[in-house]
């Protein structure tokens, strides 16, 4: 035990150096980095949210808005589809994730089936002998659905945030079907909020201006025709339905997908517009479109409501349009935005969100830095007062352990949170509980009549066992805090796992070696403890 | 040489069993105590786990009036608003009750607040958890401390044999009963961090029962025939003064963050200072004298015999023992 190999000491001091070299950078503060020398490692510990400000947000794509959609869809096809095929039907209607309704003909079961299978592949269709059908999606096909849709709304919501200009934003996908976006420096997320709050969705529809608006109203919506809400009654024309309402056809002339540009401009001077563009696709259909129905008014439909419902003067070949309505100039810049950056395949719910300021954030640096400080000084005082000399040993051990600690969540690219500094502060307590109990094994060995050397070989031999077990429980903690804790908790479960596992090393090793080489070099008669 | 300013030379003789009933009575009457407490009052949970929106805003210009404050945020209409000083006179904390509906109300209520109160304040934090994540935070929570607990046990089990397994899950279920039952108490608000404490306690509070069963453990080999509870005796005042110091050690560490940690890590900082002293009591009075009910086997069918431990009691700690069992 008291042996040290040459390829061990070697090992030691190489752990404890390469330790050293990247814990240093750490030390230094930010804007000095860059005047270190350019052979040292410029890696510092990246700080978490609560320290150096910014906003986390998590968010959820909300599925069953989906799913309900696609289910409404379904309603309005079979209903026509069976209108058309004169198929009589009662309590047609999307609900509970399926849609039902019940065939007054049970007969028409076969041909029911033939059609929804047409309407939506990705279905499952049961129909019972009375006639009561029902239409599912089939569980693949939505959990196929439900990926696509995550990782789509990960790739709109960064575009959205890159395009509004935050730096360094983190977007990464948390568990089956949530979004985690967290914004450095965002001292006020409000904004970002409101650009991920929208999905954004895009559509050209004609109005239906055969059927009142009154009796629309009334409950009466034509079959295909569906009533929005205006965005505002200045768009409105001053004509169609009161109230705000207007009554649009569901088919879809053009999707906003075939946009490629939107940009905020300027119409008549001073009235803010959104200038699109669409893609060849897009323009044709449009063009198509506006051709057939001059004289006619459209809908431009954001979200289920509609932003403006102009008359088509001529057909709109160009495939280039301007989006009017009661625009400010930063509702017109946030629209564009929108449009560019793209459609969310689901709204987003916001499920959670931390602001901190930066202020705060410095605060707790500065706190949890004192904290810590104090911590070393009252520990490094009540080795030495306890130790003496074996006490130096251990202080100097620690000091090796807190470098290891900082190089290895350096190195793991970590990052270091106020929790986290909590769990720095307690490891270094933690750290010379094992050069306690081993020293207090070696007091009590000297007691006991041992020689100096034997003692301190059964010190160490007969701690280690006990180290090990105290160290494996606070692991097994850590572990479990990290896997099932969040943001904070996990920040702590690093730390203190980290302390833990180099407190090992530091401990055992690092004291050890240092009381041989004494024990060499001095060649004591008696231990001072 | 440099010589320590202080050292323990003597092995105390204290009479640890001879207090074990009281001990039981006490971590009894604590541990119930606890478990009433947290089903009569409950725990004040901070929105962590309550969900509901929690706002730290420092006034730009003078202290803040809070009487002010509550009456515009009253005529909101989001239920009950609590507002208190937090740290100094110009910082308010603004808590607001989860609001009825989904998780987009709960978004809902900050803008209201934010609107209200305007650009009179500067919002230093602020944190909105719906129903949502509050629920799964409360169930991961619940899961991580009985699996902490559980895991603990395994491996007491797998490394000594089954008695010091339930002896260490016991006094550590103590330790973090009576963790909460003291939040639940002094009404501290409980959050993620007062919860990362609990499961730190669970790991660190283990570590002196270790100590303690480790030299049981030896104990019982080198010293066959003496009386059980005599050894286990021994033992604790064998190894009293590193349980001492090792507590110490951790205590000093968290007494500091306690006093400079500031607000944030406050909970945190009791809880576990709460937890360091308790897990050393326990140690001392629950797991070790639990041993005597529930005994390990003696014998050499020890599950690993170190060779090491096979050496005859060094004679000064046994003249020590012979003379306490007089």
């Amino acid at each position: 035990m008291l042996y040290f190999p040459r390829w061990l000491v070697t090992v030691i001091i190489a752990v404890c150096a390469i330790g050293v070299f990247l814990a240093l950078p750490n030390a230094v503060p930010e804007r000095a980095l860059s005047t270190l020398p350019s052979w040292l490692p410029h890696n510092q510990l990246n700080l978490g949210l609560d320290l150096r400000g910014g906003s986390y947000l998590l968010l959820e794509v909300d599925m069953a808005a989906v799913v309900q959609e696609r289910l409404e869809n379904i309603v309005d096809s079979m209903r026509s589809e069976m209108r058309a095929a004169q198929i009589g039907y009662t309590g047609l209607a999307a609900s509970g994730g399926e849609v039902h309704f019940t065939l007054t003909d049970p007969r028409n079961a076969d041909r029911v089936h033939e059609m929804a299978a047409k309407v939506d592949p990705e279905t499952d269709i049961s129909i019972d002998p009375d006639g009561h059908v029902s239409i599912k999606f089939n569980s693949l096909a939505l959990e196929a659905r439900r990926r696509s849709a995550v990782d789509q709304s990960i790739e709109i919501v960064r575009r959205r945030i890159d395009e509004s200009g935050t730096k360094e934003p983190t977007i990464q996908r948390e568990g089956e079907d949530r979004i985690l976006v967290q914004l450095p420096g965002v001292g006020n997320p409000e904004h970002i909020k409101e650009l991920l709050g929208r999905t954004a969705k895009m559509t050209f529809q004609l109005v239906d201006e055969n059927a009142s608006p009154q009796d629309a109203e009334r409950g009466r919506v034509p079959p295909g025709d569906v009533l929005l809400p205006m965005e505002d009654d200045r768009a409105n024309g001053g004509r169609g339905g009161p109230a705000g309402e207007i009554l649009v056809k569901r088919r879809i002339m053009v999707s906003g997908d075939t946009l490629t540009d939107a940009q905020p401009t300027f119409q008549n001077g001073n009235e803010p517009v959104v200038s699109f563009k669409f893609d060849s696709t897009g323009a044709r259909r449009f063009g198509d479109a506006t051709r057939e129905n001059v004289g006619k008014r459209f809908a431009i439909v954001l979200d289920n409501k509609v932003i403006s419902a102009p008359v088509i003067r001529e057909p709109i070949l160009g495939g280039q349009g301007i989006i009017s309505g009661s625009f400010t100039v930063q509702s017109a810049s946030d629209l564009a935005l929108l449009l560019r950056a793209g459609a969310l395949p689901a709204p987003l719910t916001i499920l959670e969100q931390r602001t901190v300021g930066p202020d705060l954030g410095a605060d707790s640096i500065r706190e949890g830095t004192t904290a810590s400080v104090v911590a070393v000084i009252l520990v490094v005082i009540f080795m030495l007062v306890f130790y003496g000399l074996f006490g130096i040993f251990a202080n100097i051990a620690l000091f090796f352990n807190l470098c290891l600690m900082f190089a290895t969540l350096t190195l793991l690219d970590a990052t270091l949170t106020l929790p986290g500094i909590a769990g720095i502060a307690l490891t270094l307590g933690m750290a010379v509980d094992a050069n306690v109990l081993i020293y207090e094994r070696i007091r009590e060995e000297v007691r006991g009549g041992r020689s100096l050397i034997s003692s301190l070989q059964a010190g160490f031999e007969r701690a280690f066992g006990t180290i090990l077990d105290s160290h494996v429980t606070t692991l097994v903690a850590g572990a479990l805090m990290f896997f099932l804790g969040s943001g904070p908790v996990k920040g702590f479960a690093v730390t203190l796992s980290i302390g833990v596992l180099t407190s090992l090393f530091s401990a055992i090793l690092v004291t050890r070696l240092q009381i041989v080489t004494w024990l060499r070099r001095t060649k004591p008669k008696e231990i001072p403890i | 040489m440099l010589r320590p300013l202080i050292v323990i030379r003597h092995i105390p003789n204290l009479n640890f069993m001879g207090w074990h009933r009281i001990g039981f009575a006490l971590s009894l009457v604590m541990t119930v105590g606890s478990i009433l407490l947290f089903l009569v009052q409950g725990l004040n949970y901070g929105i962590d786990f309550a969900g509901g929106t929690l706002i730290e805003a420092r006034t730009l210009q003078g202290p803040a009036d809070l009487a002010t404050m509550r009456a515009t945020l009253d005529k909101l209409g989001l239920g009950e608003v609590a507002l208190q000083n937090f740290g100094s006179a110009n910082e308010v904390l603004i808590r607001l009750p989860r609001q009825p509906g989904d998780d987009k109300a709960q978004m809902a209520g900050v803008d209201k607040i934010k609107a209200a109160l305007g650009n009179s304040v500067d919002y230093r934090r602020t944190e909105v958890v719906g129903p949502t994540v509050g629920n799964e935070l409360i169930r991961a929570g619940v899961i991580a401390t009985v699996l902490a607990l559980l895991a603990i046990a395994a491996y007491v089990w797998f490394r000594f044999e089954w008695p010091f397994g339930v002896g260490a899950m016991l006094s550590t279920l103590h330790d973090t009963l009576t963790t909460i039952g003291l939040f639940a108490l002094l009404q501290i608000e409980f959050n993620l961090t007062t919860l990362a404490a609990i499961l730190t306690i669970a790991g660190y509070s283990i570590n002196d029962t270790v100590v303690i069963y480790d030299r049981v453990r030896e104990s019982m080999r080198r010293h066959r025939s003496m009386e059980f509870g005599e050894l286990i005796n021994r033992s604790l005042n064998e190894t009293l003064s590193r349980t001492i110091l090792t507590v110490s050690t951790v205590a000093l560490a968290v007494l500091s963050l306690l006093i400079f940690g500031g607000e944030v890590l406050r909970g945190f900082s009791i809880a576990m200072l709460w937890g360091v002293v308790v897990g050393t009591y326990s140690s001392l009075f629950i797991a070790a004298p639990m041993l005597y009910y529930i005994r390990p086997k003696r014998g050499g069918r020890a599950k690993d015999e170190e060779p090491a431990a096979a050496k005859p009691a060094p004679r000064t700690t046994a003249r020590q023992a012979a003379r306490s069992t007089r």
